[in-house]
């Protein structure tokens, strides 16, 4: 609530804490993997020697504190200065490195923007930046709620951006990074994170979008958590004898335009793209601008964050509130297929 | 060092003033009072500081330079054509279409240029990373780093001055250019940096502050830099003077991005020939 709202009426229910999903995004009972950023890096570091990890006083948060136990003479603590974290990061790999430079999403979007576009994007340099609390993963409102990451890494030149899902598809995305030549901006849950991908016989590869499940009715396309929730609700929707497919689309740029036509293209379906971001400039617009350019018109919904400020409050809440929990996503499904 | 020998620092300064004088003619303007108060400090860099390889810009064993200030192109330039990385004819291409010398400097674009500057405030921190690198690396190359009195007033040159003490970067030796003159007017009128050296030394840097347009003063203190023993990187502020060698382009007022008239292009160059070292 916001200042100018009367103080909360005590209701005698306990209420949701903000704190309570610091630690994981995961629901109680999930399967979950711990630290698997961190755990795939250093066993990425192995294989390739010019790995270096670096942070902004966020190692801890952006599990990169696990490498840096495992490799301490690789690893660089560069202090609360995100401008000088991706300049210095630049530099590293001028000089033949692979930098990973972790803090959260809004400082690397919004902090450090003009660093990474000159010092990284700008001279193609081989830096991975990997960032915790991507979307609304935070119940501190809009200055740790990364809303807008996707859309301004996806209009930096030469930056690829990558959105996994789940713990799985972050220790495989790892690997498949540190391969890449390349920048790339790669979003980030931490600490315990769901293990949800291992049922559904996936691999990542960058670049390619991937259908985890066919339905007869709606196709969604979506990327990062809103693919954990999208499953979920699929499961909800089946009860109901709704056939939902899901099309995954970890890698935001470059697009598997390919793919999302040809699953599009298949007549009669709803098309739902779903993001944990604003609805401005993601994958959502996106994917309609994939479809729209070959002709192809389904009846598209989004399913999005609010071009707004964010409220601050319990991440369950939040993500009931703007429409982005399973249930939410559901209830939305089945209002559209009336 | 560049092998051609038999010339003076003085005379590398003329030469790359005079570089510059015929780059700023073919744009009819530009930075070119910044590359001339700068010409004594480029000199004794790549004609005395710095070792590399005119024929291979790119040598895994050359000290780096990173031109913050990515608008002094002009003068960088002027000095790597002195130096043999650049060659002369491309003088006439300065700033014009398709050229591989852009008014403000880009990595990808030219050789010996080893960052893309033109936003300001950048050049420390990519400094402090590509001496990590060498560290890493085990190599003994320096990297040398130029930016200006405006560009102080951006954070990001603190984060990267508290970090380069921090991690004890003795093989960093940066020049800021205290010309005192920014986009908008005097840089100390714009935001107050000076005591600059008083501030610098509290940072950890070691720390000298020369006439800038005083070539003996200027090759002294970059031995001192490099000879200096204690692990903290190294800094040299060099007090210049905008238009420095053509009297009538030092007393010229708003000379941040200099307007010269055609004929005056010619007088330039004479005032270079007259001030030229015997």
């Amino acid at each position: 609530m916001k200042k100018h709202a009367p103080p909360p009426v005590k209701t005698g229910k306990p209420r949701l804490t903000t704190s309570a999903m610091i630690a994981s995004i995961a629901a109680p009972g999930q399967a979950t993997r711990p630290a698997p950023f961190g755990h795939a890096l250093v066993a990425a570091a192995k294989k390739h020697s010019k790995i270096v990890g670096m942070t902004a006083d966020l190692g801890k948060y952006t599990d990169l504190h696990v490498f840096a136990q495992a490799c301490p003479d690789r690893y660089y603590q560069m202090g609360m200065a995100e401008q000088l974290l991706f300049g210095a990061a630049a530099g590293l790999a001028s000089e033949g490195f692979t930098p990973f430079a972790t803090t959260y999403a809004v400082f690397a979007s919004r902090r450090a923007y003009d660093f990474i576009h000159q010092t990284i994007a700008e001279e193609d340099r081989d830096v991975k930046i990997v960032c915790a609390l991507p979307g609304l993963t935070s119940g501190y409102g809009p200055s740790h709620q990364a809303a807008e990451d996707l859309a301004l890494f996806r209009a930096m030149p030469n930056m690829v951006v990558v959105d996994p899902c789940d713990a799985l598809e972050i220790e495989q995305a790892t690997h498949a990074i540190a391969a890449h030549q390349g920048p790339v901006y790669m979003r980030l849950l931490r600490g315990a994170v769901p293990l949800v991908l291992d049922a559904y016989d996936y691999t990542f590869e960058l670049g390619k979008a991937k259908r985890l499940r066919d339905g007869k009715d709606v196709l969604v396309i979506s990327s990062g958590l809103l693919t954990m929730r999208a499953l979920e609700a699929a499961a909800l929707l089946e009860k109901d004898k709704i056939g939902v497919a899901v099309l995954h689309t970890p890698t935001i740029k470059p697009l598997d335009v390919a793919a999302i036509r040809r699953e599009a293209k298949k007549s009669g379906r709803l098309v739902v793209v779903a993001e944990n971001h604003t609805e401005i400039g993601g994958l959502g617009e996106a994917v309609a601008r994939a479809l729209l350019s070959a002709g192809i018109h389904p009846t598209f919904r989004h399913i999005a964050l609010p071009d707004a400020f964010l409220d601050a409050g319990a991440l369950p809440t939040l993500h009931d509130r703007y429409g982005i929990s399973a249930k939410a996503i559901a209830t939305r499904i089945k209002r559209w297929l009336k | 060092m560049a092998e051609r020998p038999n010339k003076t620092l003085a005379d590398r300064a003329y030469h790359i003033r005079r570089n510059a004088v015929l780059m700023g003619q073919v744009q009819g303007q530009g930075y070119i009072a910044q590359a001339l108060d700068i010409a004594d400090v480029l000199a004794v860099v790549y004609f005395h500081a710095m070792t590399y390889r005119p024929d291979d810009p790119d040598w895994e064993g050359r000290d780096r330079f990173l031109l913050s200030n990515g608008h002094y192109a002009i003068a960088l330039y002027a000095a790597l054509i002195e130096a043999g990385v650049l060659p002369e004819s491309e003088i006439e291409t300065y700033g014009a279409d398709d050229s591989r010398l852009p008014m403000s400097g880009m990595a990808q674009y030219t050789p010996g240029m080893e960052m893309s500057g033109g936003s300001l405030g950048l050049g420390l921190s990519i400094a402090v990373g590509k001496c990590l690198g060498l560290k890493r690396k085990g190599s003994k190359a320096r990297v040398y780093t130029l930016f200006s009195d405006g560009e102080l007033g951006e954070g990001s040159m603190w984060e990267a001055m508290m970090s380069a003490a921090h991690h004890k970067l003795d093989n960093l030796v940066a020049v800021v250019d205290v010309n005192n003159m920014q986009a908008d007017g005097p840089s100390t009128k714009m935001l107050g940096f000076e005591p600059l050296a008083d501030k610098l030394k509290a940072f950890g840097w070691f720390v000298q502050r020369v006439d800038g347009n005083d070539i003996e003063a200027v090759r002294a203190a970059f031995d001192a830099a490099k000879n200096h023993a204690a692990p903290q990187p190294r800094m040299i502020i060099a007090d210049t003077l905008m238009g420095k060698g053509v009297p009538f382009l030092e007393t010229r007022e708003k000379n941040h991005f200099m307007r010269v008239d055609a004929h005056e292009w010619t007088l330039a160059l004479e005032a270079l020939d007259a001030g030229r070292p015997a």
